[in-house]
Formats: structure tokens, C-alpha cells, sequence
């Protein structure tokens, strides 16, 4: 099992570790955010720990052996291809699906031995974004408080509150089955955070947005994530980056990486790699050159035309940093245009990691 | 507490539910339509209601057996089937409630719903106490029974609603069922039985009187006559809680998977 942690979330659980309560904002004096203290769980345990999930349909493992932690004051990313056992992982941790092996803890409490207490600690967006087509966004909002626990003004508060984080004024008094479809997974999200609760499990929630509504999610979610554990799972990549502060990647029910964006942009082939764009030479020159520098492994060439030459430059494994310089000396002469190096991209990390027969094509 | 609240709170939206599709009002209608054809013009074994020359509702209650046969699926078939084909089930399953409190609360909402419909045929017997005197108590038997009975249709309509996510898979499914639990107190069946078509075992007196129990009808036929008798009542009970329970069964199987 892999332990990584982010320093985030130390400060932020001996914020919430007093018995003064710890605000959503400074505006709503109603829900106190310790339900995992009131509720008896050992404040120092991890908000989800999954151990050791198996989940069995039929012959086919869809989840297989997976084992995470999240802290409160992380956002880890659930990253994978179709099919790969995102949505059931996620189900497990929920709750819906029981795990043919393995535990899943939810703030101190086990999900199957002890269910409701878990499951108050979690909002949940499923995969679709469901909700009731024949209620109004504020009757199923206020719906799900009521199930959530929450009364008379304390419902009224959350329902304001939720639907003006998702911007859902214009449609409140809306049916669900008249509203689109971004609309309609807003109204799903506005469910899930209702209770402000201090575990977030998000299937895919910047599906089907369009682009400033995804940019609105993120930064929810991101704000979200200083004071809650989050699992959000998504196929684009960028978003890892934007919101992420841990990354899971996981393929055929097992996960193959896990760690910080950047530690996983280091495991890309261009990671370190020194682009440059020359003019005055020509391509075999310039490879020629600087294939024989001693911290280079290999130099190829992405583009060549009448303007000038860009060419890559890999490093060899053990030189850090030091490649920029190197070439940048080789180079006197040439007149370059433009260079930098590379951080490495998560795509391709993602793709050599799930399709290891394919990846090699690239570059 | 928490529970009656959790129950409450999903028996409030699934009955606003009901009024917000036009399901609530077709069911109201056709039952109210039929309950005052079928009462004052059809010809029966017990007459009709002005024919009969008697104070009572005995040729109203007489068909409540057959309007639920098909109306109590229509309004219970939704129930389940339409929560697992939108995707709602999942996000009711992880609420933090149990799924008993999920059943019972939907359970709850529809039997509401047709106490309703029955609440709405009650000019019926105010006419019958403004033209004679009938015995009242007969007559609030007759309501119960007819509640009761709706609600065990209801229960069987959840067991083939939580069987399937098509609403009409689980309209016909639980037509059949209702119409096995009328059919097998008929002569025709029990005849059908004891002639011993079925085999040895199905030709045995005991067989054929614990299939003749499981009627519908003969259970109604007290409380018509306004007897109210503890095994009449035990009977529908019984089925409620078992087309429940075998309900919740169905549905953890299908989180199982």
C-alpha cells in the first residue's frame, strides 16, 4: 500500500481537532463541521481509508485489490481509462455496492458493519449526475436536507446556500426533467455538498459542462478541498492539475501509479526533455550536435521546415537541470528562437501506463 | 425517531410525486368512473344498488378486487422500476438512511394514495345514508377490508417493480400475481386441484384448502359482511410484510451484484 500525503491536511485536521467548530463560511452559523467527533470517531483517522477492495461480477475482477487513504484537506483524483473500476471503486466507498473483499473505513467507521454514520459523513455525486425529474430543484434540494437530517431553518439555510454556490437562482422553481443537462448535474452537485459534508465522493462531475461551467466546478472543488477529504474521478487530464493535490491512476481494477501531478508528469519520457526552435541550420546538424553531448540520450526532430528546425533533446537518467545549460552551449552559433524544458505531460504518462504497447509510438 | 422522520420524508415526496404525473389523476378517475358504473348499472349476483332494495354498499365493494387488479399495479409499478432505470436508486442507497425506511416510506406513499381514491368515493355513502338507514359499521368494515386489500396488492406490485427497471415488465408481472391471489379460491381452481391434475401431492385436502386460503376474495368476503375477523386481518398483513421483506431481498441483490 502506498502513503502519501499532503502537508495540507495536517494543519487542517488540528484546525478541526478542537471543539470549536470550524465554519463553512463566515455567514453559515448552522452546520458545525465536527459530525466525525459528535459521532464518536477517533478525530486522528483517516477520512476514507480503502483497504485491500475486491469486486467480483460474475468472473470478471472489476476492482482488484485496491488500497488508498485520503486526509481531510486532500482532493485525490481517480484517473482511468472506460471500464477500468472507477465508478465501482467509488460505489464501494459509497456504499451502494457492497465489496466482495476489503474494508472501506469512512471517518473511523466501517461502511458495512456500520453504515449510516459513515454514509452522514459523505456527499455523493454519482456517475450521471441522477435526480428526481418530477420535483423542482429546491423541492428535491430540500428533499435531500431533510434526509440528510437537516429542519426548519437549517434546511432552508443549506438549500439557499447550495444554490447559489451551483448558481441554480434561474432555475430553482424548474422541473428537473426541463432543465439541460449542465444544469441538471449542478442540481446533483448541490445535493452532495447540502450538508457541507467532510468526505466528497465526485464521479466524473465536470462531465458534460461546458467550459466556464467545468472552470466554476473546479474552483469549488477546489476551495472545498482545504477544509474536506475529496475522491473526484475524471478522464481529463488538466483537471488533475487544476485541482488535484494526489493523483490515482488505476487500469483493469489495479492501481498502476499514485502520487502528486508532478510526480507523475516525472514519469513521462519528455519529463526533463529540452525543446528548442533554431534557425540557420539544418536538421541533421543540429542532431548531430547534440546527440554527442555527454548528458544527452537521444535528440530528435518534431518539426523542419524552410523557417527553421525544432528538436527535442532527452536527457540521459541521471542528469538534472544541467541539459538546459549543455545544449545552450552546444547551440552558440545557431540562432534559437525558443527553448525550454519539458515537465513532462500527464497524458502520456496515463497513456504509457494503461496502454503500455501503444505508448511507445509516441514521440 | 430518526427512522419515522426518514420515513416521513420519503413518504412526503413520493405522494407529491404521484400528483406531479398524470398517473395520480388517471387512476382516480378510471377507479371513481368504474366504482359508480359498476355500483348502480351492472347486473350481478347480488343485484344492483337501487335493485337490491336494501341500504348498502355490498354491490360497490363486491368489485373492488377486479378495479384493483389493474389499477393497483398501474400505481404501484412505478415505485422501484422507474428509481433503477433513472439512476435515483443509487443516491437514495447512499443517503444515510436503510433501505427499510426506503421501502416502507414508498410502500407507505402509495397505500396513502389509494386510501385516497377511496376516501374520494365517499359520497357514495353519504347517498346511501340520505335515501336508507345501512348498517355503518358494515360499511367501514367494507372501507378497511378494501384498504387492506389494496395494500397487499400494492405489496406484490413492489416485489415485481423492484424485479425489473421496465415499468411494464412489472405492471404485467404483478397483474398475473394479483390475479393468482383472486383465481385461486374459485371453485374452477380448487376443482382443478383436488382432481388431482397437478399431481398427488397438489390433490391432498390440505394443499388445496392452504391454496383456497391464499384467496383474495374469500378474505375480503368478511369484511364485506362487516365481520371482522383477526385471521381475515392477519392474512393481509401477512402479505404485506412478506411482499416487503421479499421486496428488500430483491434490492440488495441488486447492489450485491
Amino acid at each position: 500500500m502506498t502513503k502519501i500525503r499532503g502537508n495540507v491536511c495536517n494543519s487542517a485536521t488540528k484546525n478541526n481537532g478542537g471543539k470549536k467548530p470550524v465554519y463553512f463560511s463566515s455567514g453559515d452559523r448552522y452546520l458545525e463541521r465536527s459530525f466525525a467527533v459528535e459521532f464518536g470517531a477517533s478525530r486522528l483517522a483517516n477520512m476514507i481509508k480503502v483497504q485491500n477492495l475486491v469486486k467480483i461480477f460474475g468472473t470478471k475482477r472489476a476492482v482488484d485489490g485496491v488500497s488508498f487513504e485520503v486526509e481531510r484537506g486532500e482532493v485525490l483524483g481517480f484517473l482511468g481509462p472506460n471500464g477500468a473500476g472507477k465508478s465501482t471503486s467509488m460505489r464501494m466507498i459509497t456504499g451502494f455496492i457492497p465489496p466482495t473483499e476489503g474494508s472501506v473505513t469512512v471517518g473511523g467507521f466501517d461502511m458495512v458493519e456500520n453504515p449510516i454514520p459513515a454514509k452522514r459523513l459523505i456527499g455523493y455525486l454519482p456517475e450521471n449526475a441522477p435526480a428526481y425529474t418530477d420535483m423542482t430543484v429546491s423541492g428535491f434540494l430540500k428533499f435531500s436536507a431533510e434526509l440528510r437530517g437537516l429542519r426548519g431553518d437549517a434546511k432552508k439555510k443549506a438549500v439557499a446556500r447550495v444554490i447559489e454556490m451551483c448558481f441554480l437562482e434561474s432555475v430553482q422553481h424548474q422541473s428537473v426533467e426541463t432543465l439541460s443537462k449542465g444544469y441538471r448535474h449542478r442540481t446533483c452537485f448541490a445535493q452532495s455538498i447540502i450538508h457541507d459534508p467532510d468526505v466528497l465522493v465526485l464521479d466524473e462531475p465536470t462531465d458534460g459542462l461546458d467550459p466556464n461551467q467545468k472552470h466554476e466546478i473546479r474552483n469549488l472543488i477546489r476551495r472545498m478541498g482545504e477544509k474536506k477529504a475529496i475522491i473526484f474521478s475524471t478522464h481529463i487530464l488538466e483537471e488533475v492539475d487544476a485541482v488535484c493535490s494526489r493523483a490515482i491512476i488505476i487500469d483493469r481494477g489495479k492501481i498502476v501509479a499514485n502520487g502528486t501531478p508532478s510526480e507523475l508528469r516525472q514519469k513521462s519520457e519528455s519529463a526533463g526533455a529540452v525543446t528548442l526552435r533554431v534557425t540557420g541550420v539544418n536538421g541533421s546538424a543540429v542532431t548531430q550536435k547534440l546527440s554527442q553531448l555527454s548528458t544527452v540520450k537521444r535528440a530528435t526532430i518534431l518539426k523542419e521546415d524552410a523557417t527553421g528546425v525544432t528538436a527535442r533533446v532527452f536527457p540521459k537518467n541521471n542528469v538534472n537541470g544541467s541539459l538546459a545549460h549543455s545544449v545552450a552551449d552546444a547551440a552558440q552559433g545557431w540562432r534559437i528562437e525558443e527553448m525550454h524544458t519539458e515537465e513532462g505531460r500527464l497524458d502520456d504518462v496515463f497513456r504509457s501506463i494503461t496502454m503500455p504497447d501503444t505508448a511507445e509510438e509516441k514521440n | 425517531m430518526n427512522a419515522f422522520a426518514n420515513i416521513k420524508t420519503i413518504t412526503k415526496r413520493e405522494l407529491a410525486a404521484y400528483f406531479s404525473s398524470p398517473i395520480a389523476y388517471v387512476v382516480l378517475v378510471i377507479f371513481l368512473l368504474l366504482c359508480g358504473c359498476f355500483t348502480f348499472f351492472v347486473q350481478s349476483g347480488a343485484g344492483t344498488y337501487f335493485g337490491r332494495d336494501d341500504a348498502s354498499l355490498v354491490t360497490f365493494f363486491m368489485w373492488h378486487p377486479w378495479f384493483y387488479l389493474f389499477l393497483v399495479p398501474a400505481v404501484g409499478m412505478r415505485l422501484w422500476a422507474e428509481e433503477r432505470r433513472v439512476g435515483t436508486f443509487e443516491l437514495l442507497m447512499t443517503m444515510p438512511i436503510t433501505a427499510w425506511q426506503a421501502i416502507v416510506g414508498k410502500f407507505l406513499a402509495s397505500w396513502f394514495f389509494l386510501g385516497i381514491a377511496l376516501l374520494l368515493t365517499i359520497p357514495l355513502w353519504i347517498t346511501t345514508n340520505y335515501l336508507g338507514q345501512p348498517d355503518n359499521g358494515v360499511i367501514f368494515a367494507g372501507y378497511l377490508g378494501s384498504w387492506l386489500m389494496a395494500g397487499a396488492y400494492l405489496a406484490v406490485s413492489c416485489i415485481t417493480s423492484a424485479m425489473t427497471r421496465s415499468q411494464v415488465v412489472s405492471f404485467i408481472l404483478a397483474l398475473v400475481a394479483c390475479l393468482f391471489l383472486i383465481l385461486c379460491g374459485f371453485p374452477p381452481v380448487i376443482d382443478f386441484l383436488s382432481q388431482g391434475f397437478l399431481g398427488p401431492i397438489a390433490a391432498k385436502p390440505w394443499f388445496v384448502d392452504a391454496v383456497a386460503s391464499m384467496s383474495m376474495m374469500s378474505h375480503f368476503e368478511g369484511f364485506q359482511k362487516g365481520v371482522l375477523d383477526s385471521r381475515d386481518l392477519i392474512f393481509f398483513l401477512s402479505v404485506i410484510v412478506f411482499s416487503l421483506f421479499t421486496t428488500s431481498v430483491i434490492l440488495r441483490g441488486h447492489r450485491a451484484g
